[in-house]
């Protein structure tokens, strides 16, 4: 018989907000275990949840990337269960009356485009996290993650291949980094997922036993998990292997394998409550505007734009992935006219000093209204390429105005050629040798000669200028 | 049978005692939990910084029952306190009538510091919800507890009232500043009238009535009329607010688990087991009742018929209070049913916190000021707790000469 898989995914996301959500301590990650930690997100008696107003922002504007009606009255409720990693023994979320329902996300598939429609986004905090230690047999709690904001996304189960799962995926990962909810980083956990999988015969209007699968980290882990799910499936309804039953399965990666973890009879009640100490949150439609008023272009509207201005496909896909950049381009293009240009100097240039200081593309920090005016200074031949890479890697570290930076800093392209040629000469009178070689026939005997006027002039001539009078200053010798 | 858990080596200012219910970093806080024997809090309740700056020295902690929401504090781990007449007596009225304190701070989680007062011919306010920061209090009723003050007289209570009461960022259910304001003076009681609640009243012995009427007269004397009311709405609140109160109660005491402070049981192989010893070791019987009722209410099987129930009775009791406010200045009621109880009835109903607080859980489900002196209860609309307080200031003035409220001193 063939079947056909039925998939739904709650995929949990971190928000990027600089503190917690109910406290003040910051939201970083990697930083010493239980160095942002209060009373209020260790779960000590007296504290009381204020809430950040940041984190509903981002919870409206991923609402509203995904098409979501926005719950104009929303509120948070209690959710009770026990694990050493949950300090006050619940959790604050949104069980009654969560910030977005009723969305839909465009994939493509290779039968075309397909909506997924997206149940809810709810807010919540996370928990912290376990440390086992196998030496010592112990296990040690870092509070850290406490009360970190989350968005829930719950899809309906309109997945049906694990095509389909990553590509949804990737549409919200690529929808919620261009609105800077969410850096959303499987392999740092700001993003993650658990798949809800059923599987039926195929055209069955039926749905199957359903499980659910947790702790995939990695998108490769997550096709891995759906097809080993799938086969245990239909090896359970076609040879009896075992009885599928509702429960919820850890996925091991290296194993390669999923493993019950608990079901329907032994999963907890969570006895979700209204909490009374969180004032139903009431979005007046001066906060609907403002919120809709930050919402980016689709990230392939915003493509097409860097394509028409000019730049490359590949380029402007780069472009598209990191908001920052995306924003930067824009400045800079918008200070210079330059778009082709812009394009390489973030894309090369910028990323390369980033990729030196170990960071990523979204911690590009630098002006994007100065990088156009370096560009422009580059372009106008006013500053050399190497000065101005140079000056670059300064903007990183300051913020300089490059012209004022490079006036100051003897970079400005000499424009007296007489000045520029009694250089030359000097050069060519003290280095005869080199410059017979040229004569003789050795192309490559120009280089230390260049290399010298180069330095002499402090980079400030454009090189193709500078190459040319050498020839015809070594030539006329 | 201590009265004062922990006293402070001295005090600086008119000496104010806690309930131990309020986080203090100057000496431990117990919530009369053997939980929290000895759990010193990182920080201060909002209430102690602004006691403080208002010139009160806290002198100590007075005793109270396990998370404080017993009858009158005979569940405390560090035993109940009786008075010389051999009657349950609060810690705190214990501590007021022996002048040791101007005045007591405490949660009024479940009304006893109501009846402690109505009890001792106290005076105890039990302020509008959200006028004083709950910041710094250990939650067992979020929804409808309050930090009250009990003093010897209405008008020591105002002055501590006056003191903690303002906004806190800190609490958000916390008002504005402006609205907090409200209950430092009293506005003027328009309608002249009082409604008197019928069964309510009826429910309580001839001491307490005694009381009630002596009210009614006072009342009379100084211009205002007092109505009977049919009170079946405002009855009603009692079994809401026991399903509520359990239920917060439940979650709220579940992060007290042996996993990060406080009692941790000494015999656990695994997790479950330390979550299920400490527990059990720690928590006296009438707690894990209470918490095994707040879980099953919860359930979800419970949550719609009788949680939600409960959350809807609440607004029902709130449009009553708001509909008597319409014609009438205050309810009057008792506060509790008799002038005394013995450690023998409580030990025979162990559950008779939740059928004594009938009188005090109206204020509380409906988060509204309440105001106990001479043995009687006036609830108010929202901010109207000076004008109570006044009110009652009055009365109690002229309830303590000696011909009025007889028959209460001879139960005494």
């Amino acid at each position: 018989m063939r079947y056909e898989t039925v998939i739904g995914l709650e995929v949990h996301v971190e928000l990027a907000t600089d503190s917690k959500i109910f406290c003040s301590c910051a939201n970083r990650s990697g930083d010493e275990q239980n160095s942002h930690v209060c009373p209020a997100c260790c779960g000590m008696p007296g504290m009381l949840p204020v809430t950040n107003k940041r984190a509903v922002d981002l919870g409206m504007t991923a609402g509203m990337m995904l098409n979501c009606h926005i719950n104009r009255t929303t509120t948070f409720d209690k959710k009770s269960y026990y694990y050493p990693d949950l300090p006050g023994s619940y959790q604050t979320t949104q069980w009654f009356s969560p910030v977005a329902v009723n969305g839909t996300v465009r994939i493509e598939t290779e039968n075309g485009p397909k909506d997924i429609r997206v149940k809810q986004i709810h807010m919540e905090e996370d928990a912290g996290k376990l440390v086992h230690d196998t030496l010592s047999n112990t296990t040690l709690v870092d509070f850290n993650r406490t009360s970190v904001p989350l968005i829930e996304i719950v899809s309906q189960p309109d997945l049906s291949s694990a095509d389909e799962v990553v590509a949804y995926l990737e549409r919200l990962r690529s929808l919620l980094r261009f609105a800077k909810v969410s850096e959303c980083r499987m392999e740092l956990g700001t993003m993650r997922c658990d798949v809800n999988l059923s599987i039926r015969p195929e055209g069955s209007d039926k749905l199957g036993v359903r499980t659910e699968m947790k702790n995939m980290n990695s998108i490769s882990a997550i096709r891995r998990a759906i097809a080993y799910e799938v086969d245990r499936h239909i090896d359970a309804i076609e040879n009896g292997t075992e009885e599928l039953v509702q429960e919820t399965r850890r996925w091991d990666d290296e194993k390669g394998m999923s493993f019950a973890m608990r079901n329907k009879e032994t999963a907890g009640d969570y006895r979700y409550f209204p909490d009374p100490n969180v004032m139903p949150i009431v979005i007046d439609d001066e906060w609907y505007g403002r919120i809709q008023g930050t919402l980016p272009p689709f990230p392939e509207v915003k493509k097409q734009q860097l394509i028409d201005q000019g730049l490359t496909e590949y380029d402007a896909d780069l472009l598209t992935q990191s908001r920052v950049l995306c924003d930067c381009y824009d400045a800079a293009f918008a200070a210079s006219g330059l778009a082709k240009e812009c394009a390489n100097w973030i894309a090369t240039n910028c990323l390369s000093i980033l990729k030196k200081n170990g960071q990523t593309m979204d911690d590009l920090e630098i002006d994007g209204d100065r990088l156009g005016q370096l560009v422009k200074l580059v372009g106008d031949g006013v500053v050399s390429n190497a000065n101005a890479k140079k000056i670059l890697e300064v903007m990183f570290e300051e913020d300089v105005d490059p012209k004022a930076y490079a006036e100051a800093n003897d970079m400005i392209v000499s424009n007296d050629t007489d000045a520029v040629m009694d250089v030359i000469r000097g050069i060519v009178a003290a280095n005869e040798k080199d410059a017979n070689d040229f004569r003789g026939g050795n192309e490559k005997a120009i280089n230390p000669l260049f290399g010298k006027c180069m330095k002499e002039l402090k980079g400030n001539c454009a090189p193709q200028q500078l190459r040319e009078m050498l020839i015809a200053c070594i030539m006329e010798g | 049978m201590s009265l004062l858990i922990n006293k402070a080596q001295e005090t600086a200012g008119k000496p104010v005692v806690l309930e131990d219910l309020v986080l203090t970093t100057a000496m431990p806080t117990t919530g009369g939990s053997k939980m929290l024997d000895g759990y010193m809090s990182l920080f201060d309740a909002e209430v102690v910084a602004k006691l403080e700056a208002a010139g009160y020295g806290i002198a100590g902690k007075a005793n109270i029952g396990e998370f404080g929401f017993d009858l009158m504090g005979e569940t405390s781990y560090f035993g109940a306190c009786e008075n010389e007449a051999g009657a349950l007596v609060s810690a705190a009225s214990q501590l007021l009538s022996a002048s040791e304190a101007q005045a007591v701070v405490g949660l009024d989680v479940n009304g006893v510091q109501r009846r402690a007062a109505a009890q001792a011919g106290q005076v105890c306010v039990k302020p509008t919800y959200g006028t004083v920061s709950r910041f710094g209090t250990i939650a067992v009723v979020c929804s409808g507890e309050a930090v009250c003050v009990s003093a010897n007289t209405a008008a020591e209570a105002q002055d501590v009232l006056s003191a903690i009461a303002g906004h806190d960022d800190k609490d958000g259910t916390s008002l504005p500043q402006a609205v907090c304001e409200k209950v430092k003076t009293p506005a003027e009681l328009a309608h002249k009238k009082i409604a008197l609640a019928k069964s309510l009243t009826a429910a309580a012995d001839e001491a307490v009535k005694s009381c009630i009427d002596a009210f009614v007269a006072f009342a009379q004397d100084a211009g205002f009329t007092v109505e009977e009311i049919d009170d079946a709405l405002l009855v009603a609140a009692r079994p809401a607010w026991n399903v509520l109160m359990s239920s917060e109660l439940c979650n709220n005491v579940s992060r007290f688990d042996g996993v990060k402070y406080g009692y941790r049981s000494a015999n656990a192989e695994t997790i479950d087991d330390l979550y299920t010893n400490s527990r059990t070791e720690a928590f006296g019987e009438l707690l894990k009742n209470t918490i095994l009722f707040g879980s099953e209410m919860l359930s979800e099987e419970n949550y719609m018929p009788r949680y939600d129930k409960s959350l809807r009775m609440r607004r029902v009791v709130v449009e009553e209070f708001a509909r008597l406010f319409g014609e009438y200045d205050a309810v009057l009621m008792p506060a509790c049913s008799k002038m005394a109880y013995t450690p023998a009835e409580v030990a025979a109903d162990k559950f008779l916190c939740f059928k004594e607080n009938m009188f005090t859980a109206p204020a509380s489900i409906a988060g509204l000021p309440a105001v106990v002196a001479g043995g009687v209860q006036l609830v108010g609309p929202a901010f109207s707790d000076a004008a109570l307080l006044a009110l009652a200031g009055q009365f109690d003035a002229a309830s303590k000469t000696p011909v009025a409220c007889e028959a209460s001193e001879e139960v005494r």
